[in-house]
């Protein structure tokens, strides 16, 4: 411990963007005393599968729609998409919105009964289910590969956060972060996970409203800011969405509304919030099927209210710093990035006690994003590679056990990892361009099996693969060469983001044309093996019985109508 | 949430919490009138009034989802 404190001391000499007082301190101390308290109290819970790896599936509605969004709502997000929006304007926002709410309506009242009626634990469990093992165990090394490193890369990017924002030394963030989640994980499993996650929720907003707030006061309003920002940039267009989107000349991302449309929202969107199984573990963890379906519709309602926390302190940033932020590759000392915004209005607003409310709500953040990967790592592993392939017929105390050593495992491999990505910077964008490989194509096989109960199990497996291997192709490519970034994104001027939806879009298509290809040349599956996992052949719940209030699906109608008007307002 | 555990709801720990971030930020705000900070709009002392938020919101939580209460 005393050496602990000594490198915690020995990091605080060093630039920072803001100084904490000793309130700011305690409030910190007081979050990592709460959550560890809490992951004690809930071992005695935890005790069966079904306990550890699906929190009992007796969490409410709320409390899954809110882990749901919170299990998105990372500090490495705020951080990311603050600096987009400071960048690109309030165009960022269409990641919050129709790259968010269409996709979270569909999980909820079209795919949820599936996942939710066959009891599975997982995705690739659902997979393993429907088309066998071959797309299941493809799904399920990839996953728990890809999710272990993101846990690494969340604590190196929380240790460079802490360390730039506060002067923390990088060793000490990482190690107290990783000791901290691993214990509260491993004791109380999704129970834990869950109940950091709500509590981040909480501690994001009011860790960060007061900062649109204070900016539309300062600002005067809507309009105030808008005439500032004018002032300061002439010329450029950073609030309005929809507008600068009949060109990729016209915005700042070289983007079309085809593939905002088509790539963000009914492709790249749709696959991770409807396959991720990050984000789908917390849906799973309801305590019957019609929570299930509400929980991402609630959520949908909180992830349209982001941009307040998000976009408009990006925007605010363009109206009322005193200085120009720059790209992070082309920073020099003294000069700060696009994605040092967030931390520079808290900085702008927040004296002590705010400032570590706010501290506190990004620690929450990223410590909920690594929580977050383990738990969803040692459920695939556990569920989907270790007893289907490994040891079949074991106790479920056994796989319980097993489910508690792979968080340490998973930590100690995600420290590795950070560790790692310190000496390798670009290890960081390439593990997170792993994860858009995979993202389209699992949603086209997973859709088009619940939707279509003719597609077959080698249909299923070799589309999968497909879109897997041309999205890996169309990635290489365009980074190898400009010129095939004309070819797949239709303009040269498409920006890494624009890049990223095409490549969705492409990956999402061929994995669904493959797999009708193949299907129609191969055997059916018969109908009895797909009872309870497509539409055609499975009972679903309508809540007959349920007043219109009850119903998920006037619920998303709801969301869905408010998402319209918010396009309209801000088109 | 926990008719099957009977755990303690999660909405009392954020009542929790939300009570004692919210009388440390009321505090700071208060000491803020002599020793105003270097930020922005500090005349309108958001820490008192955004603390006070979070002390009444902390308090009716932890009312509400006290454990023992059904």
């Amino acid at each position: 411990m005393s050496s602990l404190l000594a490198m915690f001391l020995a990091g605080t000499s060093t630039e920072r963007l803001v100084h904490l007082r000793p309130v700011d301190l305690a409030i910190i101390v007081i979050y990592f005393g709460l959550v560890l308290g809490i992951g004690f109290y809930l071992k005695r819970f935890a005790k069966t599968g079904e306990d550890f790896f699906l929190a009992g599936r007796e969490m409410t509605a709320w409390v899954a729609g809110l882990a749901f969004v919170s299990a998105n709502l990372g500090s490495l997000e705020l951080l990311g998409w603050a600096g987009n929006a400071y960048q690109y304007g309030i165009m960022a926002a269409h990641w919050y919105w129709v790259g968010a709410i269409p996709a979270m309506v569909f999980l909820g009242l079209v795919m949820m009964p599936f996942y939710y009626i066959s009891k599975t634990h997982s995705v690739p469990g659902y997979l393993k289910l429907r088309y066998g093992s071959e797309a299941s165990a493809l799904s399920a090394i990839t996953f728990a590969f890809m999710t272990i490193l993101m846990s690494g890369v969340n604590m190196y990017a929380m240790a460079v956060v802490m360390e730039v924002v506060l002067g923390w030394n990088l060793h000490f963030s990482i190690i107290v972060s990783s000791l901290t989640v691993g214990v509260y994980v491993a004791a109380g499993g999704l129970f834990s996970a869950i109940f950091n996650e709500v509590l981040q929720f909480f501690l994001i907003w009011f860790g960060a409203l007061l900062i649109p707030i204070l900016g539309m006061i300062e600002t005067g309003g809507w309009s105030g800011m808008v005439a500032r920002i004018q002032q300061n940039f002439p010329g450029q267009d950073f609030t309005h969405m929809w507008g600068p989107m009949s060109s990729p000349t016209a915005n700042p991302m070289g983007v079309q509304w085809i593939a905002i449309v088509f790539g963000l929202g009914a492709t790249l969107s749709m696959g991770y919030w409807t396959t991720d199984f990050l984000v789908v573990q917390r849906v799973l963890s309801a305590k019957d099927v019609r929570s299930a379906k509400l929980a991402p519709i609630i959520g949908s309602f909180f992830k349209m209210a982001v941009p307040l926390i998000v976009i408009l302190p990006g925007l605010l940033g363009r109206a009322v710093l005193p200085f120009h932020l720059v790209p992070g590759n082309q920073a020099q000392p003294g000069q700060f990035k696009y994605d040092d915004v967030l931390p520079l209005m808290l900085a702008r607003y927040c004296g002590p006690g705010l400032m570590g409310l706010g501290i506190t709500a990004l620690i929450a953040g990223f410590m909920a994003g690594m929580a977050g990967n383990v738990s969803a790592f040692a459920t695939v592993w556990t569920y989907d590679i270790y007893r289907p392939y490994l040891r079949k017929t074991e106790s479920d105390a056994h796989y319980v056990s097993m489910g508690r050593w792979c968080t340490i495992i998973g930590l100690i491999v995600s420290i590795g990892t950070a560790y790692l990505v310190t000496r390798s910077k670009s290890m960081m964008d390439y593990v997170q361009a792993l994860f858009g490989f995979f993202i389209a194509p699992l949603f086209g096989t997973v859709v088009i099996g619940m939707l279509w109960k003719r597609v077959t199990r080698m249909g299923g497996f070799i589309g999968l693969l497909a879109g897997v291997l041309s999205s890996i192709g169309i990635f290489v490519a365009m980074k190898l060469d400009q010129h095939w970034v004309s070819v797949f994104c239709f303009s040269p001027l498409a920006q890494p983001l624009a890049q990223a939806m095409w490549q969705a879009l492409w990956s999402g298509v061929i994995c669904v044309g493959v797999s009708v290809l193949v299907t129609l040349a191969t055997k059916p599956i018969p109908d009895e093996n797909l009872r309870g996992l497509v539409y055609a052949l499975t009972d679903i719940s309508r809540e007959q019985n349920a007043t219109i209030f009850q119903k998920p699906a006037f619920w998303g109608a709801v969301a869905l109508a408010i998402f319209v008007v918010l396009q309209i307002i801000f088109w | 949430m926990s008719e099957k555990h009977h755990i303690i709801p999660v909405w009392f720990f954020v009542g929790i919490l939300l009570f004692i971030y919210g009388v440390l930020i009321f505090v700071s705000g208060l000491v803020e009138f002599s020793h105003p900070p270097d930020t922005v709009l500090t005349n309108l002392h958001a820490p008192v009034w955004w603390g006070a938020l979070l002390v009444v919101l902390g308090g009716v939580y932890c009312l509400m989802f006290r454990p023992g209460k059904n």
